[in-house]
């Protein structure tokens, strides 16, 4: 038999596929028929930038996250020449931003944890030095409510001690380079969660022994507490050392070194 | 309104009306019995779903002459009053006792159709309901829809001691264990050989680890396997007469410990850890990509974070 979910969710299925017929440019055959793709394109976006859809900006997470507090995400940028910066945004997120990174050495792909308040698609828009956005992405659906929760760390005192600590390890890679992966303690808070302010790391640079900048983070709200985050070090760039410095949006430092 | 758009809305709401009355939610109970005196519902072998609201568990009862022990009570209202039904279809003996072996929502969510002063569970069961009961049933909602309508979180108020209990001629050992959650009750009946495990123990299906504790778990599986049952009743899955699927849960369990600590220390990304090909002998197990995803999602984030303090030197 029909039940009356499935026919409220056909009607809904016909109103997004008009909604789709709807947006003219550059890039309107949203290869993830996200009806919100038209907004992200004018919110995020310069309106005389080109942006394109391509498959070579490549974005892996489960296609069903069953937490929302801390959906894993890879992106990976490299089978584009010459990128320059990377913004990740999830276009169903009261705060599609997640995150945006700049490779100054490192390799052009970052993995971090988000928080999602639904179902979304989560893109990632690499821009090549011409000056073009190219946009890949995936959609991943949960239960949601991750956006709207308080973290953990903000019910307890204990963290207040360890703001701001890492913990990091660094491994040869078998294709050649290092990996980095670590984890900085921090509550990322949003600012949705009643009474929480935003509270969360704005911004982190990875640099080889010698301060020579590798990668630059800059990171907001949707941010998974305690992040964690893998950047990948080709070989020519690959140091005795790595150090990590930040801050967050209440201006705390983040400072530590990576030793091998 | 017009006349015209009165009657159409009264279509409407008789349309609405049939619709609602054709989905009779009709869990089609059938006990089948394992031994003497003793009856197991199998659930399928799936994730909660519309199609199955929520019958995806096996719950079972004992008869006595002192009355019925019931084990589990399903995931919904609907269920337990179904499985009431099914009992009295059985025996004119009343139900004296209702176990919820953990606190997982499929194992409780059917104790309205009991009666409360029959309900019993161990102490941090009854805890771990009252704590996640109200998020287990709001989950179940979303899960299931129409099938859990009436369905509220009812916590046993009677806490179990571990040990020996004698019902109607039955020598029973409620046996405290943990692993699959921080509370795992099973139950031996010296008299049949019947062992009702609870979730400690799936058969052909890969087990869930929303609170799993993997080394405290496998140290309850070896316990069970000491028995000496006749009968063994996993949580999930077909009911079995050796100990094959607690050997499987074991190599299940073994696999998954290993690998991802193997993940987490050769520095995979979480997206990668999820990527992973399952070992073949796994494959068969129903729901196993599913269940292995969960897993990875519950379990990783812990062996990532003694992966990154392991050099012994963390930054800073
Ligand atoms: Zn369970």
């Amino acid at each position: 038999m029909i039940k009356p979910h499935a026919l409220a969710a056909a009607s809904l299925m016909l109103a997004c596929s008009l909604a789709l017929a709807a947006p003219k440019g550059d890039a309107q055959n949203d290869p993830l028929g996200s009806h919100n793709w038209s907004y992200m394109r004018k919110d995020l976006f310069p309106a005389t930038a080109r942006v394109i859809f391509d498959e070579r900006v490549k974005v892996s997470a489960p296609l069903t996250a069953e937490n929302p507090m801390n959906v894993p995400v890879s992106v990976d940028a490299a089978a584009l020449p010459g990128v320059t910066e990377v913004l990740v945004f999830a276009d169903l997120n009261p705060i599609a931003r997640i995150v945006r990174f700049g490779p100054t050495g490192a390799h052009p792909g970052l993995g971090f944890r988000i928080k999602l308040q639904q179902s979304s698609p989560v893109r990632a828009a690499a821009r090549t030095a011409d000056g073009t956005w190219h946009v890949g992405g995936t959609w991943v659906n949960t239960t949601g409510g991750g956006c709207t929760l308080p973290s953990a760390g903000s019910a307890s005192p204990e963290w207040q001690k360890r703001l701001g600590e890492v913990s990091s390890r660094v491994w040869e890679r078998k294709e050649g380079g290092e990996r980095i992966r670590l984890r900085i303690i921090h509550p990322e808070d949003t600012g949705l969660a009643a009474g929480i302010p935003a509270f969360y790391i704005q911004a982190l640079d990875v640099a080889d022994a010698q301060g020579k900048a590798l990668m630059h983070i800059e990171g907001f709200e949707p941010l998974s507490e305690n992040p964690v985050f893998t950047v990948d070090i080709p070989a020519a760039r690959a140091s005795t050392g790595y150090q990590v410095s930040g801050r967050d949006n209440n201006g705390n430092a983040i400072s530590a070194t990576i030793e091998k | 309104m017009s006349r015209s758009a009165r009657s159409l809305v009264a279509l409407f709401t008789l349309g609405w009306a049939l619709l609602l009355a054709a989905a009779d939610m009709n869990y089609d109970l059938r006990p089948v019995r394992v031994a003497a005196d003793t009856w197991v519902l199998t659930g399928l072998n799936e994730d909660f779903s519309f199609k199955n609201g929520g019958n995806i568990v096996n719950t079972g009862f004992i008869v006595t002459p002192a009355g019925v022990l019931v084990i589990d009570s399903g995931p919904s209202r609907a269920y337990g009053e179904q499985l009431r039904r099914a009992i009295a279809r059985i025996t004119d003996k009343p139900v004296v006792m209702v176990l919820n072996t953990h606190h997982h929502p499929d194992h409780f969510l059917g104790n309205q159709a009991f009666a409360p002063d029959t309900l019993a569970a161990l102490p941090e069961t009854i805890h771990g309901i009252h704590s996640e009961g109200g998020g287990f049933n709001e989950n179940m909602y979303r899960l299931a829809g129409d099938w859990m309508a009436g369905t509220e979180v009812l916590a046993p108020t009677k806490p179990l001691t571990p040990g020996p209990l004698e019902l109607g001629g039955h020598t029973l050992e409620l046996i405290a264990l943990k692993g699959h959650t921080g509370a795992d009750l099973a139950i031996f009946d010296r008299s049949t050989g019947v062992l009702f495990a609870g979730d400690l123990v799936f058969h052909d299906r890969a087990p869930t680890t929303p609170h799993a504790n993997i080394p405290a778990w496998q140290a309850s599986l070896d316990q069970l396997d000491t028995l000496g049952f006749k009968v063994l009743v996993p949580g999930h899955g077909p009911v079995s007469l050796d100990a094959g699927p607690i050997r499987q849960t074991r190599a299940w369990l073994t696999w998954l410990d290993k690998a991802l600590r193997q993940a987490a220390e050769d520095g995979l990304d979480m997206t990668e850890a999820l990527a992973l090909d399952l070992p073949a002998e796994f494959r068969r197990l129903a729901v196993v990509e599913a269940e292995y995803r969960r897993s990875v999602g519950q379990l990783f984030p812990a062996y990532e974070l003694k992966a990154l303090s392991h050099s012994g030197r963390p930054a800073q």
